[in-house]
């Protein structure tokens, strides 16, 4: 004799079918739009939405830095102190994606900030600091990154300069709160032993001094403060003389490209470990022709003048087309990483990874304007 | 309507007769500096623009179906319907085409994208797009290249051969309008040559014949089914099912109405199919020039017709922001005046009724219409009915009879 195990009969299976099937009543209620494009018009923040935030205030730091708080759809997963996010914004109607580090620990009332410093020629950054408004839906990712402290203490040398003192701030914040008694040092903190070298071109244009500071009165931190118009410009060969505990520290590092690249340089030789972190990738000015990447694993040389379509065409790949005269717009595919040039109007596309995603481009139209990737 | 070509030859005046090479290009390098003035200052406020619009749209739908739910009571019968129906119109003008268009590309929002958009119609966007902008917009009004000119069903220039089957084609123009989303579904199949060329067993076009039905299946679905079911409570499902339907039918004819205003009101020109060979951008931009007509009326009537109204600037510059339309149309108009074309620009009525006539003209031999008048009519009658029923020697001899007085009486 043989028993067949049935399943058992939970309540919690029948309401899951029952859910299942509402979801497919509502679906085609409202196809061809999803029933959340029409709860995103009332709960844009809600449970099972894409993750977005509203900004709630914006504080300013500097003149030219400020922090701006956001409250985070009800899918924010929560992050650690120094991760980052990625937060996509709308600039003169086109969106942008940026990243940022957090700066406040896990907060009570459920709040995230980001502090932002606008960069010369800086689209989103000047924005957010200038013309961000209280109100503005944001869109969001998950924080990610893993520059952040591990949490049984140990003896830490963090080195940063200008924005990159946000991630650092988050961290300090957490380790150490400011209160209105001052500045504690709670127990989980006990093992750590920091010491914060800061870069920044002047006292006044260096944001979260203050902070710093105030971290650094209190005894919790050793704050060295460097600017180039008092110390001249940090040399990362002198570090000792500013750190003579340097070997037993580990650094983490958080700043321009030139700054760590220095730094990587210098722990190398020494043998000491680094961990760093860089938001700004180097970017390449548009140029004059270049050579085009395909995913598919061509590679096509090309002068500033002949569109992507007909090159590719000519060297024997299937591309999408329409019109071939740019108004169609049944030859786009998605250009991940340079520059296009619009040959109507010489207009520059850039797609930046991790800043603008993927843009999709008409290649009737567009020649290669530097070295490119495009995803066909 | 004669090709400009032909008309050239046949001693008409041809309303480019007059402008230089130079002048063609002149044109183009004009209306190039009007698109890039919008493109320099496209921005958030347009932005804000389509999101508004979006943002009404879903809201009136919302509303209204939610109305509908009680339309066995008549007051929401009638409220739920007008509301569905403004909304179907501002989903398929002012949202549907313009996004699919690539007229918001530029905002780099994922959900409003020309390349993951759909609509609630029955054609699904990726094939509309292809017919409508790879098509349509590239061969506006050639002759045999434009299948927008009368669907490849209809007699839309003197030029092809009258038969008796013409004669339905008010009818068929009718049908068309009422049920103009399933026609254009079947256009953008290109159905009627597939059937022709007996390719029905073609791959490619049976996996585009299922993606049309499955889009037709859950479109009826949702406004046949599933609405009307949610409103078997309140005792409405039949008053529901016949608001959806109703509210489709006036999409429909609306729609249809703004397109024949948009090509065959009577002025607007056809081209030739050799003529567009080696084209210049100048020269496309003048085809479109003249092979357009925009309709006149206030800011409402432009969002309903989704800026179609303004036709003639949509067509030059198809990729534009649709809320741009309206600002450009005065310097497009002086360009016209400047280069001494006819804007053609009518109110809603004359221009539907002008298309309408041009319907009802070509089906219709050659000059029957322009001869007959109150008094003459029953030998007109007797004409019409010996051509319709006589062999084609008969026809071509009648035919040509008509056309000689119709020229005798101008």
């Amino acid at each position: 004799m043989t028993t067949t195990l049935e399943p058992p009969t939970s309540g919690s299976a029948r309401s899951r079918r029952l859910a299942d099937q509402l979801v497919r009543v509502a679906e085609a209620a409202t196809t061809p739009y999803l029933p959340s494009d029409f709860m995103d018009l009332f709960a844009p923040l809600r449970s099972g939405a894409d993750l977005r935030g509203r900004i709630e205030s914006v504080h300013p730091e500097t003149a030219d830095a400020a922090t701006i708080v956001i409250r985070p759809g009800a899918d924010w997963a929560g992050h650690v102190p120094g991760q980052y996010l990625r937060i996509g914004i709308d600039v003169d109607g086109v969106r942008q994606w940026r990243a940022y580090s957090l700066t406040h620990g896990p907060r009570r009332d459920g709040r995230i900030s980001i502090t932002v410093k606008a960069v010369p020629d800086g689209l989103v950054s000047n924005h957010l600091v200038h013309e961000a408004r209280p109100g503005t839906l944001v869109h969001l990712e998950q924080a990610a990154g893993e520059f952040v402290l591990p949490p049984a203490g140990g003896k830490f040398l963090m080195v940063t300069a200008g924005s990159g003192i946000t991630p650092v701030i988050g961290m300090l914040r957490n380790l150490f709160p400011s209160t209105d008694e001052g500045v504690l040092r709670p127990t989980r903190s006990a093992d750590h032993d920091i010491v914060v070298v800061h870069v920044a071109p002047s006292h006044p244009h260096s944001i979260f001094i203050r902070d710093l500071e105030a971290l650094d009165a209190a005894g919790v931190i050793r704050l060295v403060a460097r600017y180039d118009d008092e110390h001249g410009v940090l040399d990362v060969d002198h570090l000792t003389d500013l750190v003579p505990d340097l070997a037993e520290r580990q650094t983490l590092a958080c700043g321009p490209a030139g700054l760590l690249d220095a730094l990587a340089a210098h722990h190398d030789a020494a043998g000491l470990s680094l961990t760093t972190e860089q938001f700004r990738t180097a970017r390449v000015e548009p140029g004059d022709g270049g050579t085009v990447t395909f995913s598919s694993g061509t590679t096509l040389d090309l002068d500033g003048a002949t569109p992507i379509l007909d090159a590719a065409e000519d060297a024997g790949m299937l591309m999408p087309s329409g019109c071939r005269m740019g108004i169609c717009m049944g030859c786009v595919i998605p250009l991940r990483e340079g520059s296009v040039r619009d040959l109507r109007n010489g207009a520059i596309t850039t797609a930046v990874p991790g800043e603008t995603g993927d843009i999709k481009v008409q290649t009737c139209i567009n020649a290669a304007a530097g070295p490119c990737h495009i995803d066909h | 309507m004669t090709t400009i070509q032909k008309k050239a030859v046949l001693g008409q005046t041809s309303p480019i007769a007059h402008l230089t090479d130079a002048d063609i290009e002149q044109i183009g390098i004009e209306l190039d500096a009007i698109r890039q003035d919008v493109l320099d200052d496209r921005g958030a406020s347009d932005a804000a623009y389509i999101r508004r619009v979006i943002d009404t749209q879903r809201k009136i739908e919302l509303g209204s179906r939610a109305v509908l739910l009680f339309s066995a009571f008549p007051p929401a019968w009638i409220l739920g319907t007008a509301g569905l129906s403004i909304s179907k119109i501002l989903d398929n003008m002012e949202i549907g085409h313009n996004i699919l268009h690539g007229q918001w590309d530029w905002m780099r929002d994922p959900k409003i994208h020309s390349s993951t958009w759909e609509w609630d119609m029955a054609s699904p966007a990726e094939q509309w797009k292809h017919s409508h902008n790879e098509l349509h917009h590239t061969y506006t009004n050639v002759i045999g290249k434009d299948n927008d000119l009368g669907y490849g069903i209809m007699r839309v220039d003197e030029d092809q051969t009258w038969t008796p089957a013409s004669l339905a084609q008010p009818l068929f123009c009718f049908i068309n309008a009422v049920f103009f989303e399933y026609g254009i579904a079947a256009y953008d199949l290109e159905l009627g040559s597939v059937i022709k060329k007996k390719q029905t067993k073609d791959p490619d076009f049976r996996r585009r014949a299922k993606q049309v039905l499955g889009k037709i299946r859950k479109q009826a679905t949702k406004d046949y089914v599933v609405h009307p079911a949610l409103s078997i409570p309140t005792g409405s499902f039949l008053p529901t099912l016949a608001a959806n339907f109703t509210a489709n039918v006036v999409r429909n004819l609306w729609s249809n109405s703004v397109i024949l205003c948009g090509h065959f009101p009577e002025g607007v020109e056809t081209f030739e199919k050799r003529s567009i060979e080696g084209e210049t951008k100048g020269e496309w931009y003048v085809r479109q020039m003249l092979g357009s007509a925009n309709i006149s009326g206030s800011k409402f009537l432009h969002l309903m017709t989704g800026n179609l109204s303004h036709q003639i600037e949509h067509h030059l510059f198809p990729d534009l922001p649709s809320n741009r339309y309206a600002e450009i149309a005065p310097k497009v108009k002086a360009l016209f005046d400047k280069y001494d074309l006819t804007y053609c620009a009518r109110p809603m009525v004359p221009q539907v009724a002008s298309a309408w006539h041009k319907v009802i003209r070509l089906s219709l031999p050659n000059g029957w219409l322009a001869t007959t008048n109150t008094k003459n009519a029953p030998q007109q009658l007797a004409v019409l009915y010996k051509m319709a029923t006589g062999d084609r020697r008969t026809r071509r001899l009648l035919g040509r009879k008509l056309e000689s007085e119709a020229r005798a009486a101008a």
